[in-house]
Parts: structure tokens; C-alpha cells; sequence
């Protein structure tokens, strides 16, 4: 029921039962934990359920029609959240299209990206300032610009000085499916030999709308990267604390000059690929039994309430992920369509005169029809297959 | 006053980029085999030794790992000059160009800039093998989000370069190969015009011929019989793609009512397609004879010795001459 290969060895640093325990391999991971406080693990239970539950709102939002789709990440929390934390505050992200939990981490304003899943935008934040890049919806694409990015950062000097204050790295977010892309591997041999401070994250959630992981590869996941001089680890993807630990070590490592890993972060997506797909045509229930039990929400309370946190916690994270669902629905339903003018604007940095006409032309045409008003889309939105 | 100096365009390219590499250090350049060899045609020969690996380095044979690289490399605030070996050889990178570097100024509202070159040389003529001689750029001056140009001599080579590195746009730069040991005039201290705006290279009242990259040469010879037997053609180099000098083409088609677009491309679906459309739009009431289209055939590049029926020659225009006049 889980995948073939699950006998793999893995990082892991919390059992099932939520207790910390750490193999004697993965000792430098666990002295990762060691240095973090009570506070840093509130802080990663209380944004894997504010994102659990924002999730499931923003699914609940598309079924009413104010979304044109929506692409949950229910179950990939802990990768999400774990690793988010694992990247440094400077550093760059460069996301696939389900980060939403990654996002958060980074301060990126989540209506952001219910715009874009509501059809006003294709994106629109500002990856200057959030240093988490716009979500890529074709496959593998944002590797390769991670991989530039961070050539830039060679070419800076911004790597190895061992100054916290000048080196930096990269981490990109993809997914199983997207190892079968042709940019996955030319990133991996553009990042070994140009020895980039990256980190590539591979969210294995199993699932690539209905073709299951034995589709894209032969060989586990976490070895793909070796052929091109990329070594990679595997790691529980729904231990948040192991999800932490091993980015954090390997973004330091990044940083300090010694070159690109791929990180396999097992999990599964509990959900649909997105609003559009019905997952019951093409897996079992129990597979996904299997994995709910597994949930990573679970073990981490468990080790929350190991630890001794009381149910005013849990109580209070439960309050603030009503609150924020009543934030995200309103500010949904307040969101106001796109003006005319952003369907030329910015397509070029300076004017090019076909846009211009075609603005021009518009705005007329549409003075002559009363003005353009822009509407909220109802019920009747088309309803489309979306990315994969 | 001016400071003229005679080099071919491949000379002419490999000047503009040193000076953008000596005034900006965020310019960079790569691809197959650029860097010691200079490039399979020479083009930045001797950059290597004048700026170092940090500047200008060889890439992995990966053309969507090149285009994909340029573009996080402008993320972080470079130019990168990035050089497509052969016109035939684009296509693996062609949704790197196509669904990233042209389209995330937009996607991101204007927050990222995409100052990029991609440096194509293109088109036939040197009896090259499969995949070395094809004429690719209508496929990118349909995309919206991409600049498209090509010179046609050593002066325009040198200074739109200089002026395609500049643009905060991504450019492609097509580069007529087989024009490439070419000679001309460049004048190192003043540019000419703009890199979109089209230019009459020979005045004539007759017909007008609209041309771009290697034919333009080919258009100039026409003109040349043409005026043996009387008549006056006038030869424009829109040197443009995307956009297109529309305004340009039509005051000359309203002095001449006749109207040839030439290209090595196929026809079908092509840059001459949408002159013709745009003049017939801009100037019906002046056009005394339907444009004609004088282009490659719209078959694969054939084999190195049918080149010759395939591309179009002084001949082929005059044909075509003759039939505009015959209206």
C-alpha cells in the first residue's frame, strides 16, 4: 500500500507516536532540533493547521464558484512547513504551484494566491520582496531559474565566505512527477557543474494526477540527482521536524560552498491533484486510509502534547484557523475583478506599439458599449482541467 | 568627425557585445562552445581572454538548460547574452523562450524584468546540413512578451547589439549567418536609429520592396537590374519583427502603390504574411496591385544542394516585380 521502495532508508525524527528519536546516522539532524525552542515548534504546528485549514477553505470557495480551481496540498504539510523553515530568510524559493504552506513561511500574503487560483491574476506578488517566486504550472521550468539564480550568486560571490550576512542559496519545490521533465535534469547538471548553493526539494506525494510515482522513474527518487554529480538524501516528508533538519543542514551546506542537493521528501497527497481531478477513478481507499493515518498533523500534536502543551494550544490554533477562514472567505468575496488595461499592461517593460493599439482599441470599443464593468464571476465559471 | 571603421558582421557583433561588456559588468555570455573557441562562426572570439569565465563560459549542450539559466540569471539582476548555436537547434528551449522568458514581466505584473539576448544565427545559404539553415523567427514574433530583430550590415550589427542588451525586454537576435564575413561601414560613436524602426535603404517610385536580415542584400541587387531596365524600386530594411514599422512600409507603398515582402522563410503564416495584412489594412486605397510574397517554400530546408531553387534570388524578385507592374 505505500510505495514500492518504502523500505528505503530515510531521515526520520519522530516516530509515529510523536516521540523525538533519531537513528545514530542522522545524528547532526537531530542536533538541529536540539537548538530549536518551544516557540519554533509552536510556531511550525501553528502554520501546518493554518494552512490545513485555509486549504480546505479555498477548496470549499472554488465548489461555490469563487475560485476557477483550486490545488490542495492537504498532507504535505509537514514537507512544506519543515522545509520552509529550513531556508534562510534571504534565501530565494523558487516553488512549483502547491506551495501555499512553503509560501507562508516567507510572508507571503496567502489572498495572493487565491487570486491567481481565482483567475484575476497568473501570480502578481513580488518575488523581490518575498523571496518566493512565482508558482511555475509548467513542469520543472522553475529549476532552471533557481539554477541561474543561484549561478548568479556564484558569480557574486555571495557563496562560501562563511559571512551569515553575505552567502546565500536557493531551494526549488517540485514534484514527482515533474523528475520525468527534461529541465529537472538539465538543472541538476547546469547546478553540479557550476557546484550552485542549491537545494532541490522533491515533494514525492505519489501521486501525478492519476499516474502513480512507478510512471515517472525506475530508480528511487532521491537518486536521480547522482548521475549528474548531484548526491541526494530521502526524508520523511511528514515529519515536520526531519523536513526541517534536513534543509536546514543542506541550505548551511549550500551557502558554505559545498555545492547542490536533492532532498526526496516522501509523503502523499491525501487530496485530489486539484479541484478539477477524482482521484476514487484511479486509487484505492484504503491507500488513502493508509495515509491519513500517517497524517502529519497528527504525529506532530502528539509530540506537541509529548512535550507537554496543554489544550489552551490547540484551542487557540483552532480559533485562529476559524478566524482565518472567515478572513480569506470575505476577502474572496470582496476580491474585485481586473481592470481591462492589465491584460496589456506589463507585457513588455517599455511600450510596444501592437499592445498599445490593442489597448487603445479595446477601451474604445468598450466606452462605446457603456464601459467595461469589471464582474464577479458566479457559479457559472467554466470549469477547466488545470495544471497537472 | 565621425570614427568609421570597415568590419564584417560578425566582427560588428563581437565589438557591440565587448563594449556592452565593458560598460555594464552584469553582462554575460554563454552557450555552446562560446568561450575559447568563439563560437562555431567566431563571434565572440577573443571575449574569454578580455573578461574572464565569470563573463563568458560554455554551457552544457542543453538549449532549454541555456535559455532557463538566462533567465534566473536576470532574476538576480544579469544580462545574459545567450548564444542558440544554429537556428535548428532553438527548438528544445522553446518553451523556456515561449511559457517563461517571455511571459513572467506579465505574470509578475512588471515586478521582474527580463533583459535577455538569445543570439540565433539563422537562415540558409551555406550549404549547411539538416537543421543548420532554417528561419525560425515568425514563431517568436507571434509570442507575445519578445522583441525580434536582425541586421543586415555591420553598422546595424554593432549598434543593435548594443541596443538589444540594453532593452529591459527579452530580444531575440537573429543573425544572418551566410552574411556573416559581409563587410561594411561601422561608425563607432553614433547610433543609427532605434533597433524597431524600419529604414529606406534605396529610394525608388515604383515598387517597394520590404525586406529584413539576408535578403536585404539580395532585395539591393534587384533593385539594381531593376533600375538597368528603368525601373525604381525602393528597398526598405524593416530590421524589425516584433514590433514591425508598419507606418514606415506604408508612407513608402502610398508613394508606390506596389508592395513585395521577401524573406528566406516559408510564406504560410509568416512575417511577410502580416505586412501584407497590415498594409492592406493601412493602405487600400493606394495599392495599385495585390502585395506579393516572395519567400522559401513552405517545405522542410532542403538538402544543401536544392538551397539555390529554395531561397529567393534577385531573379525571383524580379519576377515578382514584373507582376506587380503588370496590375
Amino acid at each position: 500500500m505505500t510505495s514500492p521502495d518504502s523500505e528505503i532508508p530515510m531521515v526520520q525524527l519522530l516516530t509515529l507516536d510523536g516521540e523525538f528519536s533519531a537513528a545514530r546516522e542522522y545524528a547532526e539532524y537531530a542536533e538541529l532540533i536540539r537548538e530549536l525552542r518551544e516557540a519554533d515548534f509552536l510556531k511550525f504546528y501553528r502554520d501546518m493547521a493554518r494552512i490545513r485549514r485555509f486549504d480546505n477553505e479555498a477548496t470549499a470557495l472554488q465548489r461555490q464558484g469563487q475560485m476557477g480551481l483550486w490545488v490542495p496540498a492537504v498532507g504535505q504539510e509537514a514537507a512544506q512547513i519543515g522545509s520552509g523553515y529550513g531556508v534562510g530568510p534571504n534565501d530565494h524559493i523558487f516553488p512549483s504551484y502547491r506551495e501555499h504552506g512553503v509560501a507562508i513561511t516567507h510572508g507571503v500574503d496567502l489572498m495572493s494566491i487565491v487570486k491567481m487560483y481565482r483567475g484575476a491574476n497568473h501570480g502578481g506578488w513580488n518575488p523581490h520582496e518575498t523571496r518566493f517566486h512565482l508558482y511555475a504550472i509548467v513542469l520543472g521550468t522553475q529549476a532552471l531559474h533557481a539554477t541561474g539564480y543561484a549561478m548568479g550568486l556564484n558569480f557574486e560571490g555571495r557563496v562560501g565566505t562563511g559571512d551569515p550576512e553575505n552567502d546565500l542559496a536557493v531551494i526549488t519545490y517540485f514534484g514527482d512527477g515533474a523528475t520525468a521533465e527534461g529541465d529537472i535534469s538539465e538543472a541538476f547538471l547546469f547546478a553540479a557543474t557550476h557546484n550552485t548553493p542549491q537545494v532541490f526539494f522533491c515533494q514525492n506525494n505519489q501521486w501525478a494526477i492519476s499516474s502513480p510515482v512507478g510512471t515517472q522513474t525506475k530508480v528511487p527518487l532521491y537518486k536521480r540527482g547522482e548521475g549528474f554529480g548531484v548526491p541526494g538524501i530521502r526524508v520523511d516528508g511528514n515529519d515536520v521536524l526531519a523536513c526541517y533538519a534536513v534543509t536546514k543542514k543542506h541550505m548551511d551546506d549550500a551557502r558554505g560552498g559545498k555545492g547542490p542537493t536533492l532532498i526526496e521528501a516522501l509523503t502523499y497527497r491525501i487530496g485530489a491533484h486539484t479541484t478539477s481531478d477524482d482521484p476514487s477513478k484511479y486509487r484505492d481507499s484504503a491507500e488513502v486510509e493508509y495515509w491519513k493515518a500517517r497524517d502529519p498533523l497528527i504525529r506532530f500534536e502528539k509530540f506537541l502534547r509529548n512535550q507537554g502543551v496543554g489544550q489552551d494550544f490547540f484551542d487557540e490554533v483552532e480559533a485562529a484557523g476559524d478566524q482565518l477562514a472567515t478572513e480569506v472567505r470575505e476577502a474572496t468575496f470582496a476580491m474585485a475583478d481586473p481592470e481591462l488595461e492589465m491584460m496589456f499592461d506589463h507585457v513588455y517593460s517599455e511600450p510596444h506599439p501592437l499592445i498599445e493599439e490593442q489597448k487603445a482599441w479595446l477601451q474604445g470599443y468598450e466606452e462605446s458599449l457603456g464601459g467595461h464593468t469589471p464582474e464577479t464571476p458566479g457559479d457559472d465559471s467554466v470549469s477547466y482541467g488545470g495544471t497537472r | 568627425m565621425s570614427n568609421m571603421v570597415e568590419l564584417s558582421i560578425a566582427k560588428a557583433i563581437n565589438a557591440g557585445i565587448r563594449k556592452a561588456m565593458q560598460e555594464n559588468d552584469k553582462v554575460l555570455v554563454f552557450g555552446e562552445d562560446v568561450a575559447r573557441l568563439g563560437g562555431v562562426f567566431r563571434v565572440t572570439e577573443g571575449l574569454l581572454d578580455e573578461f574572464g569565465e565569470k563573463r563568458i563560459f560554455n554551457s552544457p549542450i542543453a538549449e532549454s538548460g541555456i535559455v532557463g539559466t538566462a533567465i534566473g540569471l536576470a532574476m538576480r539582476g544579469f544580462r545574459p547574452i545567450a548564444e542558440i548555436q544554429f537556428d535548428g537547434f532553438i527548438y528544445p528551449a522553446f518553451d523556456q523562450i515561449v511559457s517563461q522568458l517571455a511571459k513572467l514581466t506579465n505574470r509578475s505584473e512588471g515586478f521582474l524584468q527580463m533583459p535577455v539576448v538569445i543570439r540565433v544565427p539563422y537562415g540558409g545559404g551555406i550549404g549547411a546540413v539538416e537543421h543548420h539553415s532554417e528561419s525560425p523567427e515568425a514563431y517568436f514574433a507571434h509570442t507575445a512578451g519578445l522583441r525580434v530583430i536582425s541586421p543586415s550590415n555591420a553598422n546595424d550589427a554593432y549598434w543593435m547589439i548594443q541596443q538589444a542588451i540594453k532593452s529591459p525586454d527579452p530580444v531575440m537576435f537573429f543573425e544572418p549567418k551566410r552574411r556573416y564575413w559581409q563587410k561594411g561601414q561601422v561608425d563607432l560613436d553614433q547610433a543609427p536609429i532605434d533597433m524597431h524602426s524600419a529604414v529606406t535603404l534605396r529610394a525608388g517610385s515604383d515598387v517597394t520592396i520590404a525586406t529584413y536580415g539576408p535578403m536585404v542584400v539580395t532585395a539591393l541587387q534587384a533593385a539594381e537590374i531593376a533600375a538597368q531596365e528603368g525601373i525604381n524600386i525602393e528597398v526598405i530594411d524593416i530590421r524589425s519583427m516584433s514590433p514591425i514599422d508598419f507606418g514606415h512600409i506604408a508612407e513608402s507603398v502610398k508613394k508606390t502603390g506596389r508592395l513585395i515582402v521577401t524573406h528566406e522563410a516559408g510564406t504560410f503564416v509568416s512575417i511577410s504574411s502580416e505586412i501584407a495584412a497590415r498594409i492592406a489594412e493601412l493602405c487600400f486605397y493606394y495599392l495599385e496591385a495585390p502585395v506579393i510574397r516572395v519567400g522559401g517554400f513552405d517545405v522542410p530546408y532542403p538538402a544543401a544542394k536544392l538551397e539555390e531553387l529554395y531561397l529567393p534570388d534577385a531573379d525571383r524578385l524580379m519576377e515578382a516585380v514584373d507582376r506587380v507592374l503588370a496590375y
